[in-house]
Order: structure tokens, then C-alpha cells, then sequence
């Protein structure tokens, strides 16, 4: 949790807190079961699940995979430009981000409305189940996300931050990265696969 | 103590141990009745004991929670009580309350004292731990608004810490989950979903919160640790134990005519709710180890890490045992879970609760920072005593459990519930057993308020010692 404080930031691994690479072993952990859980019932399922699969908008998803890795491009080069103590060019690419997090909440949510239109419900049968919960657990991380960022932002415009103190950048950088990670699983596990 | 007003959480913390032994009384009733079944029939039937048994529970916890919340956010918030007198007023209110509704369930048949109460005004009674009357619980309620108010008011004008505040939030959680407790639907599947609302969302979601920042307080008081360090701590266990504890609540979900998808959900996040429990054992050795002092208080500490482990091995692991679905298919509502209760309920809420007094009622009582030498190792013993034992129960519950889930339910001749109950008496007996080593902890720990009192204080250590 607390280290050597005269170490600078850069140099330290893992990035950010301690505390956060704990929380994310926890979240990863949480995916990882349900990754799992979802290859056994497919296992039991498979012409179930590429029936209804087939129904899924991969070129939905497909463009969300690009706005995620988009926004973690931008979280990058935040980090960047703290470490070299730019305070404004960061404060741009945390907003920039934030932005493409919420491309993401927004196309997100038309596919919810299309499902949920059709009267596809958690109760449906067991691939929509999978692909509602596991989406949408993954929807309420990107939003966490995104709140993280936000406060980033204004705290890094309000000065909080610079190039020898920005732990909290490097942490929330390093959960947003998880968040992205997490959906490049996946994406190819529940829309392409079959 | 730093503040006056601190005071109050004497009263609170009295009240609790005395509750904690009645408690333990009726759990010895109870655990006997289950080898010898008329024990005390009819005056005080199995139903009546088990009821005041888990009630007592629940009352004396909250009398612990309280008292902790007026001893140490005074102390957090750097200023007196909002309302001393409030907080007095509060406790006989409760107390009274309490003392009048356990007097019902003893003396009056239940349905009688529903009568009495006016339940078909408002009915909540009838339900395993809502048990008490409607009126009763209107007076929870007030308390707790009046003890929010008083508590929030503290923390709103004072300093504002992690230990506080996240110490607020489970306490007007506990609050707003208890009105549950008024919402009753005709549907039973809709009455246990919501009933989970109140029973699970209580200990395996804001309780947990409590948990922490009395841990945590406990810990920056006695390891001289720094505050930032143990609060970045607190705020990771408390966001794992939402994260698992709200959908964990799917695993009573399995068989109350819920949709199926509960399966999945309760046994993915329930399977996780270990996670939090571990980390605070963790937690709770690392701050100890880095200890910048040695506090004279030592059976504080000891209490402290023994709740870690021990909330870690009854609400985490024996949790675990029976939380998936396909697991649970078999031993729900069996011994196991009889086992589980009694680890977890101890080792997480009882001995929390514990900690605190251990490290406050000294101070309230008179001593600089700890007692004497003498009634700390009397205090110690009765750890020792409580805690093995209650192993024991667990052990010997969850031996019953398995045996009762074989033979009644997964061998190819099941047989019935009551010829099983006389095969795994032997077991029962050995945890009546155990209950008894229980009680005679119980009776020191009482008795360490009083031997040595006069003697002097703890003093100074020599050489740090590498254990607490």
C-alpha cells in the first residue's frame, strides 16, 4: 500500500496504488467466474447459443471495441502528459476518454433497447442471460469508469495533479485499462465465437 | 476517553453483554432440546427459545454497534456527542422496548401477543427474526432516527474521516433496510425475496461496512499505523463487499420460486463474498505487524485479529460451503447452514462487537489506555475459551450437517427428518457440550471486568514482542 515515497512515480510497478491492482484481481476474478460459467452452459447449449448469438449486432459491437480502445489510447496519453507534468494536455485526454466511454454507453444502450423491445428478458433462455448479465455487469464497470475519469479530469484542471504527484491518475488509469480489458474478452467470447 | 459524551457508550456496551448472556442461556435451552425435546415444555417451548435465541442476538449486536458508533465518532469527528441526553433517552427506550417484547414472547403465546400488539393493523410478525410486534418495531425505527440524527449531526459539524463516514453509511443502511421489515406482501415468494432484504443485506452488506470501521478504528487506535494507510483498506473491503454482498443475496434466491438466472447470479457473487473477509484478515496481520507500538491493551488487539480470522472462516469459508446452487440443492435449510449462522455470527458481529468494548471500556472506565495485567489474561482465557469452542460447535453442527444431508436427503433410501435427527444426536450432544465450555468463557469474560480492577495498570513493555 505505502512504499519507498522518494521513489518517483514513473519507476513504479505495479502503477498507481497498490490497493486498486488489489481491487482489480477482485473484479478479474468476478469476470473470470463468469467467463467460465458461461463457456460450461455453452458447452451444454452450443446450438442454443449460436442460434441466438446470431441475433447479437456484432457491428455494434465491433465499433463499442474500438470506442473502448479509442478511449484507452487517450487515458495513455494522459498518463503521458502528466509524467511530463502538461496539466492541461491531460486534463484533455482524460475528457476526450470520458467522451468515448459514453459512445460506448450510448451504443450500449440502443442494443439494450433493441433486445428489451423484442421482449428479450434475463428469463428468455439461457444465452440471453449470459449475454444481459455479463454485458450489463460489464455496462455498470464502464460507467464506474467513466465517474472515475470525470473526477480525474476536474481534479487534474483544479491543479491536484503533477508530474511528481499523480498516483491517482496512474491508478484510476490502470482500472480503466481492467474495464477495457475485460470487454476484449468479452466481446470475442459472446458476440463472435461460435 | 477524549470526550465526555463518549460516556454513553457504557451504557450501551452493559446493556449488550448482558443481553449477550441471555443469549447464550436460551442457546443452551435450545441446544438441549434438541436431545431431550420436552426440556422445559411447555413453559418455554423449542419455537420460544429459538425465537428469543436469535433475537437476543440481534438486539445485543445492536446495542454493541451503537455504543461503538457513540464511543468513536465523537472521538473521529473531534467534538462531543450532538446529544448526550438524546443518546441516554435512546438506550431506555430501546432497553425497555426490548426487555417488554422478549417478556411477551415468554409469557404470552405468540399469536396471543399478536393480538395483544394489533398485528392485523399492520402485519410484519410471524417471520423468523422479524418475529417481534409491530409496535416494537415502530420503536426500532424511532431509535433509529433518533440515534442517526444524533450520530449524523456529530459527524455532519465535526472532522470528517473514512471510519466515520463509512461507519455512517452502514448505519443508515441498517436503517433503511430495516423497513423491509414493514413491507409484507400476501405472495410468499415476493415475502422472502424482500424479507432477504433485511436479513441478507444486513450481514453480508451494511453490517460488513460496520464491521470495517470498527475494525479499522480499532486498529489506527492500537498499532499507531497511519490513518491513510488503514482507510485505502477499508474503502477496497467495503467496495468488494458491495459488489459481492448486493447480487450475492441471489443465493436465497435458489428455491422461493425466483426466476432461474438466480442460480447463476447467487452463485457467481456469493462464491466472491469470501474475497472482502479475506482481505480484512489480511488487513488486520499487516497493520499489526507494522505496528508502530506496542499498545498496552493487548486482549484489544488479540480480539481484533481473532474477529479477522474468525469472520474470515464463518461468514467466508463455512459461507462458501453451501453457497452454489448445486450445492446448496442438498444441504439448504440443514445443519450446515445451523453451523455457518453460529461461526459467522460470532465471528464477525459478536466479536467485533467485543473488540470495541475490550478496547474502550477501560478507558470509559476509569484507566489511561488498558487494564490490569491480571483481568487482561482473565479476558484472554475467556477469548480463547468462546472462540475454540465455538470451533467446536461449528465443527460439530457441520459434522451433523453432512450426515443429515447424506442420510436424508442424497442416499439411495432417504430417510425421514425426524428418524435422522436421532442418528446425528450424538453430535448434538457433543455441541451442547461445547455450548457449555461457551458459557464458562462467557462467565469470565464477565468476571475480567472485575478481578484485578484495583490492581494497576498494564505498564510498559520491555522489548517488542513479535505477536500482540
Amino acid at each position: 500500500m505505502t512504499r519507498g515515497g522518494s521513489l518517483p512515480e514513473t519507476s513504479r510497478y505495479p502503477p498507481g496504488d497498490l490497493a486498486v491492482w488489489i481491487f482489480i484481481l477482485a473484479e478479474l476474478a468476478v469476470f473470470a467466474i463468469f467467463f467460465a460459467a458461461y463457456a460450461f452452459t455453452r458447452m451444454q447449449h452450443v446450438a442454443l447459443f449460436d442460434q441466438y448469438q446470431a441475433t447479437l449486432d456484432r457491428n455494434a459491437a465491433l465499433f463499442n471495441t474500438l470506442a473502448l480502445v479509442t478511449a484507452s489510447y487517450f487515458v495513455v496519453r494522459a498518463v503521458t502528459a502528466i509524467r511530463e507534468g502538461r496539466t492541461a494536455s491531460a486534463r484533455n485526454r482524460l475528457w476526450a476518454a470520458v467522451g468515448m466511454g459514453g459512445l460506448f454507453l450510448l451504443v450500449k444502450g440502443m442494443e439494450y433497447a433493441h433486445h428489451l423491445g423484442e421482449g428479450i428478458r434475463l428469463s428468455t433462455n439461457a444465452f440471453y442471460m449470459f449475454y444481459l448479465s455479463l454485458t450489463f455487469f460489464h455496462f455498470m464497470h464502464v460507467i464506474l469508469g467513466i465517474l472515475v475519469l470525470m473526477v480525474l479530469a476536474m481534479r487534474t484542471a483544479a491543479g491536484h495533479y503533477s508530474a511528481q504527484s499523480h498516483t491517482d491518475i496512474e491508478s484510476g488509469a490502470s482500472y480503466w485499462h481492467m474495464v477495457d480489458l475485460v470487454w476484449l474478452i468479452l466481446f470475442p467470447l459472446v458476440y463472435v465465437m461460435h | 476517553m477524549q470526550y465526555q459524551s463518549q460516556a454513553v457508550a457504557k451504557l450501551y456496551f452493559t446493556a449488550a453483554i448482558g443481553l449477550f448472556a441471555g443469549q447464550i442461556l436460551f442457546g443452551l435451552i435450545l441446544g438441549l432440546q434438541y436431545v431431550v425435546g420436552d426440556f422445559l415444555f411447555p413453559e418455554i417451548p423449542f419455537n420460544v427459545a429459538r425465537m428469543v435465541h436469535t433475537n437476543l442476538l440481534i438486539v445485543w449486536i445492536l446495542f454493541g454497534f451503537m455504543g461503538a458508533a457513540y464511543y468513536l465518532v465523537p472521538e473521529e469527528a473531534e467534538r462531543e456527542l450532538h446529544s448526550p441526553g438524546l443518546a441516554v433517552l435512546m438506550f431506555w427506550v430501546f432497553l425497555v422496548a426490548g426487555a417488554l417484547t422478549i417478556l411477551g414472547y415468554l409469557l404470552v403465546p405468540y399469536s396471543g401477543l399478536a393480538k395483544m400488539t394489533g398485528n392485523d393493523l399492520l402485519p410484519t410478525m410471524g417471520r423468523e427474526f422479524l418475529e417481534q410486534p409491530t409496535i416494537t418495531k415502530i420503536g426500532i425505527v424511532i431509535v433509529a432516527l433518533a440515534f442517526l440524527y444524533n450520530i449524523g449531526m456529530t459527524i455532519l459539524s465535526g472532522r470528517k474521516t473514512v471510519v466515520n463516514l463509512v461507519l455512517l453509511i452502514g448505519l443508515a443502511g441498517l436503517a433503511v433496510l430495516f423497513l423491509f421489515a414493514f413491507y409484507n406482501p400476501d405472495n410468499l415468494v415476493e415475502d422472502k425475496l424482500y424479507w432477504w432484504w433485511v436479513v441478507h443485506l444486513w450481514v453480508e452488506g451494511v453490517w460488513e461496512l460496520i464491521l470495517g470501521s470498527i475494525l479499522a478504528f480499532v486498529l489506527i487506535k492500537t498499532t499507531g499505523v497511519d490513518r491513510e494507510v488503514i482507510e485505502k483498506w477499508l474503502y477496497v473491503i467495503i467496495a468488494m463487499t458491495l459488489i459481492t454482498g448486493i447480487i450475492g443475496t441471489g443465493h436465497h434466491y435458489y428455491w422461493i420460486g425466483t426466476p432461474e438466472y438466480w442460480q447463476w447470479w447467487g452463485s457467481v457473487f456469493s462464491a466472491l463474498e469470501p474475497i472482502p473477509f479475506f482481505m480484512m484478515t489480511v488487513f488486520a496481520f499487516n497493520m499489526v505487524n507494522r505496528r508502530r507500538r506496542n499498545h498496552l491493551n493487548k486482549v484489544a488487539v488479540l480480539w481484533a485479529l481473532g474477529t479477522a480470522v474468525m469472520a474470515f472462516l464463518g461468514a467466508g469459508v463455512w459461507g462458501f460451503l453451501h453457497t452454489l446452487s448445486p450445492v446448496n440443492y442438498y444441504t439448504h435449510g440443514s445443519q450446515i447452514t445451523a453451523a455457518h449462522g453460529h461461526m459467522a455470527f460470532y465471528g464477525a458481529y459478536a466479536m467485533i462487537v467485543l473488540t470495541i468494548i475490550s478496547y474502550a471500556m477501560p478507558m470509559m472506565r476509569g484507566r489511561k489506555a488498558a487494564n490490569s495485567n491480571r483481568s487482561q489474561v482473565l479476558e484472554m482465557w475467556s477469548f480463547w475459551l468462546m472462540t475454540v469452542s465455538m470451533v467446536f460447535i461449528t465443527l460439530f453442527l457441520t459434522g451433523a450437517g453432512i450426515l443429515q444431508v447424506y442420510l436424508q436427503r442424497y442416499s439411495d433410501t432417504p430417510l425421514p427428518f425426524m428418524v435422522v435427527q436421532e442418528k446425528i444426536a450424538l453430535f448434538y450432544w457433543m455441541r451442547e457440550v461445547a455450548g457449555v465450555v461457551f458459557l464458562a468463557g462467557l462467565v469470565l469474560y464477565i468476571a475480567s471486568f472485575f478481578v484485578g480492577s484495583k490492581d494497576p495498570e498494564a505498564a510498559v513493555e520491555q522489548a517488542a514482542s513479535p505477536t500482540a
